[in-house]
């Protein structure tokens, strides 16, 4: 079996989640071979990551070049294709780092490339057999891939458990001139941070999240009548940003705002993984959604299969009446 | 500017409960209902839009069969100015790579300064376009939900974490997947259509294309999805089977006992 090596996500000197949990997945692949770690960046921070990860592997492979300093996935590949032996299985993060990278990765390495892996089931051979999602995760897909020469799979965070560290921490080795120079044709320039909006769903205990289910715009109103009866907030997801229903700032999930309400009414949300990623604290989740198969339901403390357009206007009723009765 | 569109025919899900058929090994495909995958659409209208900014044409091209002419003339009736159907018995069975490897000989037969994808498709897989720029050797930025151009070059937003917008210079000729909400699509009416139905739609095969047929097809693919499944759950919502009335009563007991209610 090749080698296998794990791409280490990290901010400010920190490794992500990600480092573990993808130690997990390396180990699905051969328990019997310790992975080695890819540390890419620059200066201080990248000691500081290279240290902090040794314990979960044999080897840290320190990539260090200023070019690195910010996370360029165009000069990431250049230094990966020139530092990776033949044959390398790679594991990289699915986020938008990982999006970015690794397509390009693989046919750079004439590998195979995996995107989005939840799950491994396995080895045969040169077939390594993985789980997928299609159609938003609405159903699985058995996956398999010819890893014979290499292959770069991207998997998704949060899908594996974090690996505990090892007894013996691994050995660091410095591959930094191997990489050379990196030419740039894509310049990073600045970070726009996201705007917070007239209302901060990140501090509401109650959000009613709205879905492409409301159909139109007109009927985030009918939402708004029932957070306001509540005392909570209206936030929702992806679609209904791209849509101009509502503002960015409402939106929860991996490209939105991360919430940690106490209560989360899902209305006519499909439960797509990058939606859920945004939804924090375990709070008590009731999905609200006229098809039966939606993935919400898979994760949700309860479910109501009703359209979201008849269901919240008789839920507004019933907490006004509610509100009128304890008014007396 | 020369743009290219790489599209794609999916199954709408938002139209359509993809289920698995009867045999189990492949979702229920009859009756379903096919739209242009949605990230494409938001690609045709920034590249129109940007078209109707600086000048030239847009061309719309897709990998796949007789079936899929119809989201080529839809984005023909949006306002693209031509239209590719790229077809051949080898392309069948062909993985993301076979795929990017197909596009990549069309591009090479004409000039684009800019090519975009859709950010992903029904697979979930945000592939090809990352492939077909490295098979070109082109820059690459996935995610991009701004385009700005500045002569040789275009100033991009990527959607990053959190909501943040990182901000890059491209150079030009790349390629960019994009993400929806970049645009507002237009929309398309069936009159629209109308008048675009006897526009021709060329098809290109391995006659027309300079494809290695050992690089593309079922043959070639590295990548191959065995089956469907519907995975089984540890844990799922209690589903509430009353009347809405008494369904509504249930959900404010429950939102009052979660200390929802203030």
């Amino acid at each position: 079996m090749s080698r296998i090596f794990v791409c280490i996500a990290h901010r400010n000197g920190v490794a992500e989640d990600t480092a573990a949990e993808l130690v997990s997945a390396a180990r699905a692949i051969d328990p019997s071979v310790a992975p080695t770690a890819l540390v890419a960046g620059h200066g201080r921070d990248i000691d500081t990551v290279c240290e902090s990860v040794r314990p979960l592997f044999a080897e840290v492979w320190k990539l260090g070049n200023e070019a690195l300093s910010y996370p360029n996935a165009e000069l990431m590949r250049q230094a990966l294709v020139r530092a990776l032996p033949p044959q390398s299985i790679v594991l990289v993060p699915h986020d938008h780092f990982g999006i970015d990278l690794s397509p390009g990765l693989a046919v750079k390495l004439n590998s195979a490339y995996v995107p989005d892996i939840v799950a491994i089931e396995g080895v045969e051979q040169n077939w390594l057999r993985v789980v997928r999602q299609e159609f938003g995760g609405q159903i699985h897909a058995h996956v398999r891939c010819d890893v014979s020469s290499g292959a770069v799979i991207n998997v998704r965070p949060g899908a594996f458990k974090a690996e505990p560290a090892r007894s013996v921490d691994g050995v660091i080795i410095d591959k930094s001139a191997d990489i050379g120079t990196l030419t740039v044709r894509r310049r990073y320039l600045e970070t726009i941070v996201a705007e917070s909006g007239a209302v901060d769903i990140t501090k509401h205990s109650v959000l009613v999240s709205v879905g492409r289910g409301m159909q139109e715009k007109d009927n985030i109103a009918i939402a708004e009548e029932l957070a306001e009866a509540l005392g909570a907030a209206v936030s929702c997801s992806r679609p209904v940003v791209d849509a101009r229903w509502l503002e960015k700032s409402r939106q929860v999930g991996s490209s939105g705002k991360t919430v940690k309400p106490k209560v989360y009414l899902a209305c006519g949300i499909s439960g797509a993984f990058q939606h859920l990623a945004g939804i924090k604290g375990n709070p008590f989740l009731i999905a609200i959604n006229k098809n039966p198969k939606a993935p919400i339901f898979q994760v949700a403390d309860v479910g109501i299969v009703d359209d979201v357009l008849e269901f919240l206007p008789e839920l507004t009723k019933k907490v006004q009446e509610l509100r009128g009765v304890s008014a007396k | 500017m020369e743009i290219l569109v790489c599209v794609k025919r999916v199954p709408d899900t938002s139209e359509n409960e993809i289920e698995l058929n009867a045999a189990g090994n492949d979702i229920e495909r009859d009756e379903l209902v096919y739209s242009i995958n949605e990230p494409d659409n938001y690609a045709v209208e920034e590249a129109l839009q940007i078209r109707d900014r600086v000048g030239g044409n847009v061309t719309v091209v897709t990998v796949g069969s007789e079936d899929d002419e119809e989201v080529l003339r839809r984005q023909l009736a949006m306002g693209a100015n031509q239209a590719f159907l790229l077809y051949d018995e080898a392309f069948e069975g062909s993985d993301g790579r076979g795929i990017a490897t197909i596009l990549k000989e069309f591009v090479l037969k004409g000039h684009y300064d800019l090519i975009l994808t859709g950010v992903q498709a029904d697979d979930g897989a945000a592939q090809v376009g990352g492939m077909l720029a490295a098979m070109l050797d082109y820059p690459f930025a996935s995610l991009v939900n701004s385009i700005e151009v500045d002569s040789s070059k275009l100033r991009i937003g990527r959607e990053i974490e959190g909501g943040n917008r990182e901000i890059s210079e491209i150079d030009l000729p790349c390629v960019l997947s994009i993400q929806t909400g970049i645009n507002e699509p237009r929309y398309v009416g069936m009159r629209g259509i109308r008048q675009v139905a006897s526009v021709p739609i060329a098809t290109f095969g391995t006659g027309e294309l300079n494809v290695d047929e050992a690089l593309v097809g079922a043959g070639a693919a590295k990548v191959k999805r065995v089956d469907y499944f519907v995975p089984v759950l540890g844990k799922s919502a209690e589903i509430l089977s009353g009347s809405r009335e008494a369904n509504a009563e249930k959900v404010l007991e429950l939102i009052a006992a979660k200390g929802g209610l203030k």
